[in-house]
Parts: structure tokens; sequence; C-alpha cells
């Protein structure tokens, strides 16, 4: 059975229908665009074929390009891979245009058979590219249809026309949401948008797709852009109106991308180029771009963890081969701002939830947090009164401990104190399942420690979650010492259940994330007390891709933290590095605690609108003359990280690179389009990664010493996902 | 080689850009041919006297595109043999064909040139011609791209100029100007211009406001702070390219920026045996000229780097020159200027300048030069520097010493 097989009906309506054996949504791949293209050309030819519908055998069309395609393609090129990888994508031009085209007269646009596009539910990708190539596209009103080109998202463009395509049919501005943001859209807003031309009920969709190509006339097939007189729609880019568009959109982008992202420069210039030329001109201009893109690394970079490794991790890539722990009933213990949040992504998964806090309205207050955002999500029509009911009826609030019976997993989030948290531990384990599993939120104790309270520690685990927990795509599954592979296996169920991304670490200090973020912060106030200036320090930051430079990372998570992470670290490690506690504390004394006070290394408004950097610091702190170069500062605030990242490796906290790159991007924003820490240093490349360290330890401190593995990598000339690669091999151990 | 010399530096009143301006009912070929001919004949030319006309215009498209130097030729008095040369160096196009002249002179190639240019900011708008720089994404984010206000924006920030001192110059600016005007300061080089049948159509500069005062410019809003701040957000761009900057200091409205004007000039420049031949007088030497660029985003430092330039190649010093006409594209530009030699305000722009009188780009370089002459006569100093600063980066300088 092939991707693609056709049937012709008796009205004389071939039908294509796209149905990949043994996969639940359709992917494309070199030998189905062929065959697709076999088809296509049979029906063009076929006296008794009047016109072409072009659907799927599933309830969704296709969910996009088989990225394996391109890896493959890539190989087989070898050294010539930009040739290969052009050469490749031509050819899907040359079939679309085939379909684009239908068999009519270059020079009249006679002679062409109608083709349209059915599509049963969600398409994205090259699927909707196809769709764009058709004459006309139908869709039916599934409401868990979406449809949109959502390339740029893994640091990629529509490459396969799409770009040309729709840019060229509603316009540069027009066009922005769905090539440059990525929005995948509704049937409805699809519509609107013009990515489709109907909407239809689903068991009417093939009727309605046939009789729109027999009753479609010559001009119906021919785009307006293989005809005469075309202009772009709001203006080509020397237009006065697409003047101001394509200037505008050229500052936006690169003030959005920071100049990090290639894709989006790319994909505007695609649009740009294009627009100046006749339509096949552009294609190639497309193709040409997107083959800049493909060869970049930090698009691999991104496919790899934000695509195809997150979707291996959420799919249990490192999970126990044990039965399904999928949870039933989960006990949240403290209804503070984690618990209720976790108590909100869990009855929103269909959970059974039981929140319990000390006091009553505490806990009534951790459940109305989710009433809140259920109210938030109707305001923007996203949840229904049903809906709401339905989420808000699953979770009980209470202060009584019996009501964690039946619990099959709880999830404590109490004070970060080892005593009250011992205390709930053994008052939950003498109700919940006895063959349950007990799970602590803590951000800074270490699990070992937390389970010697249990009385079954192999089923004691970590699930940290990360603020605010509705949002937040992370969660970091700790494994302490005793901590058995149903425990792994319920913790990998439940963040599957409520659809975020799960690492797993073993348990040292801080774990993974937080062992990460604190000397990034750390850098970023020491450089203050050098006399860096605060500004370059926080550009610095963002212009490597950061979320947010470390002083307004410290200003959100608040100084007093910071300054309490720094007493207990210091209280605990004799040869704890003190050099930022004279900044922290003297901001503590201050008053100046982030904003949560209004006042931190930012000033703020009666609002909480930052204003500025505070004046205070550079009245404490002069600023150096000259100031070090940006690349010196981006370097210390990544090696900073990165180096914390390959000691979680060498010391097995981190157990796959995968896990280390991906909860990096979801956990704290680590410069996504780098991949994550170690796509990063694949990227310098470990020699000259090595190099670096060298350097900045001699100028800075042993804290950038050069890890032994990256070392032995550097001589070795290896890269960590040749060396670590993903699977099974990717285990550092 | 050769020296080159001005003979005639001439202009025309700079009307306002706009439907109501003066010169608004004039086209850019006959303003053009206007001045070309009222130096012809105040100088007593034949029709082929010169090698060229070498004309700067920016906006070369519409009425102004197609070689509008063969146009405005060719609209003149001038002999068709005189063939006509367009050039483009933005802001510095007037000082540019100025320089390209005197250097073809110096260099053999011909005797005498006529060089300006001309801008009719109301009749044909600036930008209408495009710009790669602006709208390529490759070349707009490889530059860092802002529009020029923030740049001007930038220089504040960067150099610490804040909004009073940019007002007060430019209040100083309308001050001077009107004295000037009053004193009869331009009366060696304002021609007026006339229709076909002599009959006048503008006889002075009409963008001029010497009413303005702190207050009245203090009630206007920054021109560029929506377009920094909100849409598109150049700021952004700004930071980028200046990361130790933490925030962009808006500080230029229409009140301390040049004024959009429509306009023309010329100047006469040929050798020493060009002079002999037509009777005409040696007014100045052109000593040096050069041009050079600079950082685009920051986009109008460049008078600094280029006079730095210019005194390096000449061997001079700053404190050498006596006169100094500094474009007044925006009073940053002046300041900066001002501060980066420490040169005397008393010494530069002392007639006012564009943010008072309007800056028809591609005339402006032209009327400076000739303003910078007429001063250097009128106060008898010896030597004189006019600089421009000049879009995407660039910088344009010339000294001229008297004889």
């Amino acid at each position: 059975m092939t991707d693609f097989t056709m049937e012709v009906h008796d009205d004389g309506v071939a039908v294509v229908t796209w149905d990949v054996p043994g996969k639940s949504m359709n992917v494309l791949n070199r030998e189905a665009f062929s065959t697709c293209e076999d088809l296509i050309d049979e029906a063009l030819s076929r006296d008794d074929v009047k016109g072409i519908v072009i659907t799927s055998g599933k309830d969704t069309f296709a969910g996009g390009m088989d990225l394996n395609t391109l890896a493959s393609i890539r190989e087989e090129s070898g050294d010539d891979a930009a040739q290969g990888l052009f050469d490749f994508i031509m050819n899907g031009h040359r079939i679309l245009r085939k379909i684009e085209r239908a068999g009519m007269e270059p020079k009249t646009n006679k002679g062409g058979k109608p083709i349209a596009c059915a599509l049963p539910g969600t398409c994205a990708g090259i699927g909707t590219e196809i769709a764009l190539a058709c004459h006309h596209r139908i869709m039916a009103d599934n409401p868990k249809a979406k449809i949109g080109l959502p390339e740029i998202l893994v640091g990629l463009f529509p490459g396969a026309g799409g770009t040309t395509r729709y840019s060229r049919m509603v316009g540069a501005m027009a066009a922005a949401p769905v090539l440059l943001e990525g929005k995948m859209l509704a049937p409805k807003q699809a519509k609107s948008a013009s990515l489709i031309d109907e909407v239809v009920p689903a068991d009417e969709l093939l009727a309605k797709a046939k009789e729109w190509v027999l009753n479609a006339g010559p001009n119906d097939i021919v785009k307006p852009w293989d005809t005469k007189g075309y202009k772009m729609p709001g203006g080509a880019p020397y237009h006065p109106a697409g003047f101001m568009t394509f200037v505008g959109a050229n500052a936006m982008i690169h003030g959005k991308t920071k100049g990090v992202y290639p894709a989006a420069k790319a994909l505007l210039s695609a649009v740009y180029e294009g627009a100046l030329v006749d339509f096949d001109t552009a294609l190639r201009i497309e193709a040409r771009y997107f083959t800049q893109v493909l060869m970049n690394p930090s698009s691999s970079a991104m496919i790899r963890s934000l695509f195809l490794n997150k979707e291996a991790l959420e799919k249990g890539a490192n999970r126990p081969d044990v039965p399904d722990q999928k949870v039933q009933k989960v006990g949240i213990l403290g209804a503070g701002m984690m618990g209720a949040g976790i108590a909100y992504v869990s009855a929103n998964a269909g959970i059974e939830v039981v929140l319990i806090d000390a006091a009553q309205e505490s806990a009534d207050k951790g459940k109305a947090y989710s009433e809140g955002l259920l109210d938030k999500g109707m305001k923007r029509g996203k949840v229904t009164e049903e809906k709401k009911a339905q989420v808000l009826d699953r979770i009980t609030a209470t202060t009584d401990y019996d009501a964690l019976e039946g619990c099959d997993l709880i999830v404590e989030a109490v004070f970060e104190d080892p005593k009250v948290k011992a205390e709930v531990t053994g008052k939950a384990e003498a109700v919940m399942n006895q063959d349950g599993i007990f799970a602590t939120n803590t951000s800074t104790l270490p699990i070992t420690m937390l389970a010697k309270a249990s009385s079954r520690p192999e089923q004691f685990i970590g699930i940290h979650f990360f603020s605010p927990v509705d949002k937040m795509l992370l969660v970091e599954i700790i494994k302490g010492k005793e901590t058995g592979d149903i425990a792994v296996a319920k913790a990998l169920d439940f963040v599957r259940q409520i659809r975020k991304t799960p690492i797993v670490v073993n348990d040292e200090r801080f774990f993974y994330a937080n062992r990460c973020i604190l000397p990034y912060v750390n850098e970023g106030v020491r450089m203050v007390q050098e006399g860096v200036e605060p500004a370059l320090i926080e550009n610095a930051a963002k212009l490597v891709g950061m979320p947010l430079g470390p002083l307004q990372l410290t200003d959100e998570t608040s100084i007093d933290l910071g300054a309490k992470i720094a007493r207990a670290t210091k209280a605990g490690d004799p040869d704890y590095d003190d050099t930022t506690d004279e900044l922290i504390f003297w901001m503590e004394s201050e008053g100046r605690l982030g904003r949560k006070a209004n006042a931190g290394f930012y000033s703020y408004d009666e609002n909480g609108k930052r204003t500025g950097i505070w004046e205070g610091i550079e009245a404490r702190y002069a600023s150096n003359d000259p100031q070090p170069e940006l690349i010196e500062v981006q370097h210390r605030l990544l090696f900073a990280q990165v180096l914390e990242a390959v000691r979680a490796l060498e010391a097995g906290v981190l157990m796959d690179i995968r896990e280390g790159d991906v909860g990096a991007i979801l956990g704290w924003g680590f410069a996504p389009w780098s991949g994550g820490p170690f796509g990063w240093l694949d990227i310098l490349g470990t020699a000259y990664a090595a190099e670096r360290c060298d350097e900045l330890t001699a100028k800075y401190g042993e804290r950038f010493a050069c890890p032994p593995l990256l070392r032995e990598m550097a001589e070795k000339g290896q890269s960590f996902y040749g060396r670590f690669g993903t699977g099974v091999d990717s285990k550092a151990a | 080689m050769t020296d080159a010399y001005i003979y005639d530096a001439i202009r025309t009143p700079r009307g306002k850009g706009r439907k109501d301006g003066a010169l608004h009912e004039v086209t850019s070929a006959r303003l053009s041919a206007f001045t070309l001919n009222t130096l012809k004949e105040r100088n007593n030319l034949s029709g082929h006297a010169v090698e060229d006309v070498i004309w700067g215009n920016v906006t070369q498209v519409m009425e102004q595109g197609g070689c509008l130097a063969r146009a405005a030729v060719l609209a003149s008095d001038l002999d068709e043999s005189i063939p006509g040369l367009a050039i483009n160096r933005f802001c510095a196009s007037g000082l540019e064909a100025v320089n390209l002249a005197a250097n073809q002179v110096k260099g053999g190639a011909g005797d005498g040139y006529i060089a300006g240019g001309v801008e009719m900011m109301g009749r044909v708008a600036m930008g209408s011609d495009g710009a790669a720089m602006a709208v390529d994404p490759q070349l707009a984010m490889d530059s860092y791209f802002v529009p020029q206000g923030i740049s001007a924006d930038i220089i504040a920030t960067e150099y610490g100029f804040n909004r009073d001192e940019a007002d007060q110059y430019a209040v100083e600016s309308q001050r001077r100007a009107k004295a000037a005007w009053d004193d009869n300061r331009f009366g060696k080089s304002v021609i007026t211009v006339k229709d076909q049948n002599g009959l006048t159509i503008l006889d002075r500069d009409e963008y001029m406001r010497p009413e303005t005062d702190m207050q009245s410019l203090g009630s206007l809003k920054p021109a560029f702070k929506e377009m920094g701040e909100v849409m598109p957000g150049f700021d952004t761009i700004a930071l980028m390219k200046y990361p130790h900057l933490e925030a962009i200091n808006h500080i230029h409205h229409a009140g301390n920026s040049s004024g959009i004007v429509d306009g023309a000039a010329a100047v006469l420049v040929g050798s020493k045996e060009f002079g002999e031949k037509w009777g005409l007088k040696p007014r100045a030497r052109i000593r040096a000229n050069t041009k050079i660029g600079t950082d685009p985003t920051i986009n109008l430092t460049g008078p600094v780097p280029v006079t730095e330039k210019i005194l390096r190649e000449t061997g001079m010093e700053i404190g050498d020159i006596d006169l100094f006409e500094v474009n007044e594209a925006f009073a940053s530009v002046v300041l900066r200027f001002m501060q980066a030699f420490d040169v005397d305000h008393d010494k530069v722009n002392v007639n006012g300048g564009a943010i008072a009188m309007g800056h028809p780009l591609g005339a402006t370089g032209a009327m400076i030069l000739g303003t910078l002459l007429d001063e250097m006569e009128r106060a008898d100093k010896e030597t004189g520097l006019a600089t421009l600063c000049v879009a995407a980066g660039m910088g344009s300088a010339t000294i001229l010493e008297r004889v």
C-alpha cells in the first residue's frame, strides 16, 4: 500500500487520497511525493477525468514534512548538502507548480483541470503548502481542526511555496500572523485569513469538493499571479503602502528575533525579493533562502530540540519499561501558588484532585485560582461554561487528610522546610493508596533527604514544577537514591497527562535547571560589581537569545530568595564563592527585593512597570571605561550556564543530553536558537569552547574551568550529539 | 596639480516645501535652469563656457528622475554641447557636486564647471525613490537600519544632549538667520526667482520662524518617540547596535530639525586660466575636499570623522579653521560636532542654518558653501570648512581658502 492512492469516480472526479499506513497522521516523504506526482500526471492525462480532489484517509490532513527526509537528503548529498537540499526543494516546487498549473497552456491559461483540496481536519506545514497549490480548499467544520504553517516555531519557514503563495494571496502584512508567528487557525479563522475557501460539515466534505471541481470554470483555476497585471495585495515593496510595511516589518522582526533566529529574516527576504519578480523566479528565491536556513546549524539544533527531542521526551523516551501508570486521583498538599497551579493543570487534564491546606480558607483560595484561570479562558472564548464546571467539580478543597483516600499520586507543595514536609509525608502516606507514589515539588531540598520521612522511599520522587505552573512547559522529575522505576514511570505518565514536557534527573543540589540558572544570575551580578554597565549586561543577554537579562530575572525571582539561597549554600559548602553576597545582601538591606517590592535592580512605577535601571547601582558601582566587548559579556553569561550543564552531565545528574537541551529551553528559556546548552557547544565546536574556557578562566576565575569531559571531547574532536547522540546511546553513563 | 577656484556661488531663496510654498509651482528642471541661467548671465559666460554641469539631487524619480542635470541644461540657455551629470550623495549631493568639479579641474579634465543641485521637496516627496537599505530585509537588518530622526536621537543619547540644549540651539539658529537677513548678509548669493514674464515668484527664504522661542518649541512633542518606542519599535534596533545604552532619549521634533523646503544652488568652479579667459576674479581656492563612510545606524555623525580626515590630509588643525558651516540636519548633529572638536558656537553656522531656513536635500551642500564664502569675505576670514552629515552613515567636507 502506498501513501497516496487514486480512485476515479463515475462523475469524472479523480479522488487522490493521502493515507500513510501505520501512522496516526500523514507526513510527507520523498517516495510519497513522487507517487503523488504520478497520480496527478495520470489524472491530468486521462480523458475520463474532469478534475481532481486531493484528500486524506484520516480525520486529519497532514502534520507536515517527514523531517527524517531532510536528514537523509543531507546525508546522501555528502559534501554537497546545499545542492542536494536545493534540488530537492526545487523538485517539490515543480510538483506543486504542476498541481497549480493543472495542465494549463502557459500563455492562454486554458486547458487545465480543476483541483480542490478537501481537508477533513488538521493540516500543517507541507500539508498546507500542498493545499495552497490547489485551486480551491475546503475544510471540514471539525472542532479539533487547525490549519497553518508553524515552521517558524522550530526555526524553519514554509519552504515548499507556502511563503511565496500565501504572501502573494493576501499581502505581506496580512500574511504575517500565519508566516511569521506560525499561528494555527481554526477553520472559520482560516477562512477569514484566506488560507481556505470554504468550511463545510464533515460528512459533506468530499461531496462539496467534487461539486466545486465539477462546476469550476476556466478562470476559477487560474491563480492571480499567473494572470497579467497581478499586483500584490497591500502593496509590493516599493509601492508607498508596501514600503511602510516592509520597513516596519524589518524593524519588528529584527527587534523580536534579536538577530539570532535566521529563519524569520530568510522568510522576510523570500517575501521581499520574491515580490519583485515573477512567480517562478520567486519560488527559486524561496528555495535558496530555505536551503540557507536548512544549512544553518541553528535550524538543525532547533528542530532537534524543539521538535524531535521534545516530542520523544513527551512520548516517554526515558520511561522505564513498566505498565501504564496513568494517574486517577491526585492529592496536592499545600494550596499556595504552586499547589494551586498543579491542581489546575491536573483537573484540567481530567484527573480528580484533592487540594489540601492547613486552613479551609487557604484551600478554597487555591481552588479559586483555577476558577480565575478558567474565567480568563472563557473571556477569550477558549473555555465553555460546561468545561469550567467540570474542571472545578474535579477539585476538592479541604483540610481533611482522609480525603486523600484512593489517591494514587500525592504532590507535596508545602513550605521548603524539611520538618513540615516530613510531617505531611507521614500523614498522607497513612491514607493514600499503599502502592501510590509520593512526589515532592521542592526546588531546593535533596529528594534523598526528604525521602527519609517516607515509609516507602522507592515510591518517593521529586516532581519539580516551574512557576507559573499553567504556563511553564517543563517539569523536572528528580530521582532520589532509592526511587524506583514505578515512581519514575508514574511521574512521567502524570506529566504526559497534564501535557507538559518531562526531564528525568538525579538528585544533587539544585537538580538541573536551578543549578544552571544560578551561575547565570550570579555572573550578571558579578559584572555589575566589576563596573560593567547594567544596560550592557541586560542587552547582551537578550541579544544572545535569553528571554530575560540576569538582573531582570533576579528582580522577578526576588532578591531575598537569592539572599536566602546564598546563606543556605554558604552554610553547607566550605568552598562557596561569596563574591556576589556583598551586592545581594546590600540590595536586601536596602529593601530592593525585586518586582514584588516594586524596587530592585530596576525602578518601577506605581503600576509595576519597569522604568529603568535603578540609579543606586551606578552610584555604588561606577561603570568602567571602556566597557567590555558585547561578545565577552555574552560568553560570560552563556558559559556560566553551559559549563554547569556539562558538569551536571559529568556528575550523572543529567542522564541524557536531549533532556539537558530541551529542559534548558523550556525551563528557563536558554537561547532557543542554539538548541540548548549542548547544542550551543556543538555549534561553537568543543575545541573552541575548551579554548574559550581557558581564556575566561584566566581572566575571570576558576568557575570557567573547562570540565574534564569537555576537555576530553575537544581533544578527540567530538561533538556532544556525535558522542551522546540520541536515544539509548545518549545515556552519558 | 592645477588649483580649483570658486568664481561665484548663488542660491535661490528656500520656499516652503509644500503646496502653499512659493516655489511649489516651479518644476525642478525650470528652477535648475533659472539658477544656471542666472549664474551664466552674471558672470558673462558663453553657452559653452563650462565642461559640464554636475547637479546634486537626492530623490531622483518622476520629474527629478532621468538625469535631471541633462534636463536642466537643455531647459537652460547653456549650449546643448554641455552634457550634465546628476549625482546623489544624499544630503551632501550639492557639496559633492562642487567637490567633483573641483577635482576634475585639479586633475586637468576641463577648466570650468557649474556644480550645485536642486531639491523640490514639496513636489517630489523625500523617500519616494525607495531605498533598498530600508526595505530589503537583508540590508536593513545587517545594517541595523533606523530612520534618521532615530539616529539623531541616538546621537543625543550617546553624547548626552538634552531637549533644552537642542531647543536652545534651534532658537539661536532662527535668531541668527533673521539677523543675517536683516543685515543683508545673503545679498551676494540669493537670487530672485522669476517667472517666464520676469515677474517675481520668491526673493526671500520663507521657511524661517524668527519668533521661535523656548516656550513655543517646548510645546512640540518629540517626533520620533512613537516609531521608536511603539510601532515598529526602532529603539530596539538602536539598542541592539548600542547595547550599552538603556533607552533612547527622544529630543528631536520639527522645530529643532531641518525644514522641508524647495530650492536650488549653483557654484562656478574653474582653474586660474578659466578665470582669466572669462575675466573673472577667483573668490576662494578649494583647498581640500573629502568624504567618508561611517556607522549607518547612528548615521549622522559623519561630520566628525570626515573633518578629522580632511585635517589629517591637509596637515591642518581644527584651530586653523576660522569659520564652519555644519549642516543643521538635526540639532544634535551640530552639537556633537562642536563637542567633538571643542569649537565655539561663535565660529559655527554664524548666519543660521537649515533648522531656520530649511534643507533642500540636493542643493544644501552648495548653499552652505556659498554662505561660508560670503561670510569669510564679510568677516575677512581666511579659512572655512563646510561639512554635512549624510544618510546611511556618510560625511562630506570641503575647506575653502580666500585668495
